[in-house]
């Protein structure tokens, strides 16, 4: 038996040992499987294709099924992602389903920016893991996966080659998910163009460096059938819910004047073996490649964006704690200094309008200075004024006082003069005085 | 959300579980077994035992012979295959467990051991470049209970209440051959009683729909803990080739269940619940290590000494990843920012304001004292005016009054001088 990945991984460090009897591990696989049985299987289809090229119809006949009441409205711009979730159970297992239809694929005059749309939708699913997968409580044993594990692409059946949208398109999605290309409503194909178209996309593929999904070739019981259907791609397919009567049993077909195509003739179309290798034989490893492979791409790149290394610039490996901690004191160290520039900033603001303040002060002072001291200088006249008034009566004062001293003395001395005068008339009248 | 659909034909996916074994088988198995209990249980003898092989023989001793000063912690690793199926099987001992006079703290290396396994996954699984990581976390934890047949012992105790909540535990009574089977029920019921009063968590088994597994359940449940006995010996008893111990009363046999639980052990261990057993640490032991791990990161990067057990809902920031954690800080951050940007911008304005209105009633005060003083100069101007106009009056009145008596009086000088020379004539 070859090597498993567990004995190749445990390398030199485990001895083998034979055993003397029946131990009984060998029960391990299924009682793995009995878990996954009781826990569900989930699986999330993303058909890409133009308007029209019947991608309803084949998903409801690859699973036997009518899923969607009507036909999508093509009313809105853009490309829409409509997506619907199922609960199917076949047997004992129990199959969440989720199918993805792009509406309004192709239709827009400039077609540069339909891609966008799908690889958002795709991004934002290995987000919501991510994001899970990050929390610090997390419930991943329990998380409804949404991450797109097969893209069907609906190939229109022009029988020439390849549009220049599809191959932009695939291009932007090969190495997000799995594609399965396929040639929708192939039976307007006649066989040998068929032959023709199949190379010539195949070809195409090839030389624009489109990575579709190859059906895995190591597995020993898987590995001839999926390397006979690798060279089958893509596959040209047919869908009906239709049926009708051949022979004696009721078949899926399309009814033509000309005959009935029969979609689960494998002369007819290559439908059985694309339900074959989808679902029959590949659905798990599909889910294992989006999380091996896919996932693991979009979480690198997602993690370097933000700056996480796994090796220091010394190329010791990080443990998750010092990564987390270098982030953390970095984001901390960050919004310390924005709160610091902040402040900063208001001080400077503060000092600014302080000395603006103390200058409108100063003015003021000054101004009222001058104007004191112009008023000292009025006081100053004013008194002067005052002084010399003053100065001037006093000298007034002494003037009057003394002609009035003078006049007294003067009546006094007259008017002794006069009693002088009429004493001398009585002594001498003689005297005539006047 | 999900609508219920019906199938009207053969689809395949029924297939799936066919998918998944056939990925499982080529992926190979792992699992790792640990192995607790003091020297002389009959550890060594009951791996061999189980896996029908010699893990443990002459070259490769088992931990009761090698006799170490303190405890410590090896692995063995061993590659089996089995119908097809390969398994890689991990057995850790602890050799000198519980066998020193002081075992204060002999636990600690086994914890040590399962946390460093822990880390180790953590590691490999938070690395951006991540490759198929290696399981090497620690599945299952038989321990060996001393068959005293009286009950468990404070180490045992210790022990389990230690590390219920970092691996599945597993108690087993060891050298079950040396009690009776009344005296077993005994001891059985008594350590049940105990491991209950502790709140000791031991491995519980999962509910299952199926009646015959539930039936299946509910007979291991009442044998707990199972009562071993291991041998590396076959011996002939009752014509058959059987494993066994040869006493002179007797031949213990190892697979025969009336003897003891051995069989419900390997049942139970391999070939029904390994997965669960490995579920049950991925899910629930290693995301507890994992929560606490990164939940003592993002407070501070201090680890968060207060809770020693399982987080609770008040601890931590539910549901969310450190990154997303950092991003919220971000946010409440800038928020903090744009209101203390504010509250200092309203305190600013507020004093520029007061300290404005400051200088204007300083300047209106300034303002009215000038203008008192220049009415008051004024005034006093006025005064002086007046009081100079007064002074002038009467100042000329009194100088037109002195030339009246000026002129009164020579002209009374000038008579006088008349009346003299007239006088003087006669």
């Amino acid at each position: 038996m070859a090597a498993t990945e567990i004995a190749r991984q445990a390398g030199e460090g485990a001895r083998t040992l034979p055993l003397s009897g029946h131990v009984g591990f060998d029960s391990m696989p299924d009682q793995l499987v009995n878990k996954s049985v009781n826990h569900g299987f989930c699986f999330n289809i993303l058909c890409v294709g133009e308007t029209g090229l019947g991608k309803s119809t084949l998903m409801d006949t690859l699973f036997n099924t009518k899923f969607e009441g009507e036909p999508n409205q093509h009313n809105q711009p853009g490309v829409q992602l409509k997506s619907n979730t199922y609960e199917l159970q076949e047997s004992n297992v129990r199959l969440k389903l989720t199918i993805v239809n792009t509406v309004g694929f192709g239709d827009q005059i400039n077609k540069e920016d339909s891609y966008k749309s799908i690889v958002e939708f795709i991004d934002t699913q290995f987000e919501a893991y991510l994001q899970e997968e990050l929390k610090i409580k997390r419930t991943l044993h329990s998380y409804h996966d949404t991450r797109v594990h097969a893209c069907l692409y609906f190939i229109a059946p022009t029988g020439h080659s390849l549009k220049s949208l599809d191959l932009v398109t695939m291009k932007k999605l090969d190495s997000k998910v799995n594609i399965i290309p396929i040639i929708a409503k192939s039976d307007a194909i006649s066989k040998s163009e068929l032959t023709k178209f199949k190379i010539k996309i195949t070809s195409e593929l090839v030389s624009n460096g489109v990575q579709i999904y190859q059906f895995p070739t190591d597995d020993e019981t898987v590995a001839e059938i999926n390397s006979t259907m690798n060279g089958h791609l893509p596959f040209a397919v047919v869908g009906s819910t239709e049926e009708v009567k051949i022979g004696n049993k009721m078949v899926k077909a399309r009814q033509y004047p000309w005959g009935t195509v029969q979609v689960e003739n494998e002369s007819h179309c290559d439908f059985v073996k694309l339900r074959e290798m989808l679902i029959r034989v590949n659905m798990e490893d599909l889910r294992e490649q989006t999380h091996t492979r896919h996932y693991e791409l979009y979480r690198r790149c997602k993690l370097e964006e933000m700056g996480f290394k796994d090796t220091d610039p010394d190329s010791k490996p990080f443990s998750l704690q010092e990564t987390y901690e270098a982030k953390r004191n970095e984001f901390m160290g960050e919004l310390q200094k924005k709160e610091e520039e902040m402040r900063q900033m208001f001080v400077q603001r503060v000092k600014e309008k302080e000395a603006e303040l103390k200058e409108a002060e100063k003015e003021l002072h000054e101004k009222f200075d001058r104007l004191k001291k112009l008023h000292q200088d009025e006081k100053k006249k004013l008194e002067d004024k005052k002084k010399a008034l003053d100065d001037e009566l006093n000298v007034f004062k002494q003037k009057k006082t003394a002609a009035e001293l003078l006049q007294s003395q003067a009546q006094q001395a007259g008017g002794s003069t006069t009693l002088k005068r009429d004493k001398e008339r009585k002594n001498n009248p003689w005297l005539c005085t006047e | 959300m999900a609508q219920q659909k019906n199938l009207e034909g053969y689809v395949g996916f029924a297939s799936l579980p066919n998918q998944v074994y056939r990925k499982s088988v080529k992926r190979g198995f792992e699992f790792t077994l640990m192995v607790v209990g003091e020297s002389g249980l009959g550890k060594s003898t009951l791996i061999n035992s189980l896996f029908l092989t010699d893990l443990y023989s002459a070259e490769h001793p088992g931990p009761s012979h090698r006799v170490k000063k303190t405890v410590q912690v090896e692995q063995t690793k061993v590659l089996v295959k089995e119908g097809g199926v390969q398994l890689l099987l991990t057995v850790v001992d602890t050799p000198g467990f519980g066998d020193a006079v002081d075992n204060s703290n002999c636990w600690q290396p086994v914890i040590d051991h399962i946390d460093s396994k822990f880390e180790d996954y953590l590691n490999a699984e938070s690395r951006v470049n991540r490759r198929q990581m290696p399981d090497s976390r620690v599945h299952c934890c038989l321990y060996f209970i001393a068959p005293s047949g009286h009950g468990l012992k404070p180490l045992d105790i210790e022990f389990m209440k230690r590390l219920h909540e970092k691996v599945n535990i597993i108690p087993l009574i060891a050298k079950a051959d040396t009690l009776t089977p009344e005296e077993c029920q005994q001891f059985k019921k008594q350590i049940m009683r105990e491991i209950q009063e502790h709140k000791i968590k031991i491995y519980e088994f999962p509910d299952t729909d199926d009646d015959e597994e539930e039936k299946l359940v509910k007979k291991i449940k009442d044998c707990l803990p199972l009562a071993v006995v291991g041998s590396n010996t076959i011996i002939e008893a009752n014509g058959k080739r059987v494993r066994g111990r040869q006493y002179p009363w007797g031949v213990a046999e190892v697979e025969n269940s009336d003897h003891c639980d051995f069989t419900i052990l390997r049942n139970m261990l391999i070939r029904t619940h390994m997965q669960d057993l490995k579920d049950v640490t991925n899910n629930v032991h290693y995301e507890n290590y994992r929560s606490r791990k990164l939940a003592a990161v993002t407070c501070n990067g201090v680890d968060n000494n207060r809770t020693k057990g399982q987080l609770t809902k008040l601890d931590t920031v539910e549901g969310m990843s450190p990154l997303a954690q950092m991003e919220e800080e971000r946010r409440e951050h800038v928020a903090k920012m744009k209101k203390m940007e504010m509250e200092m911008e309203q305190v600013f304005e507020m004093k520029v304001k007061e300290k404005v209105q400051k200088l204007r009633d300083s300047e209106a005060e300034l303002q009215r004292r000038h203008e008192q003083m220049k009415k008051n100069l004024e005034a006093q101007h006025k005064e002086l005016e007046e009081k100079r106009r007064q002074f002038e009056e009467d100042r000329a009145h009194w100088e037109a009054q002195q030339r009246l008596v000026e002129q009164q009086k020579l002209d009374a000088s000038r008579t006088l001088e008349k009346n003299k020379k007239k006088g003087k004539i006669f």
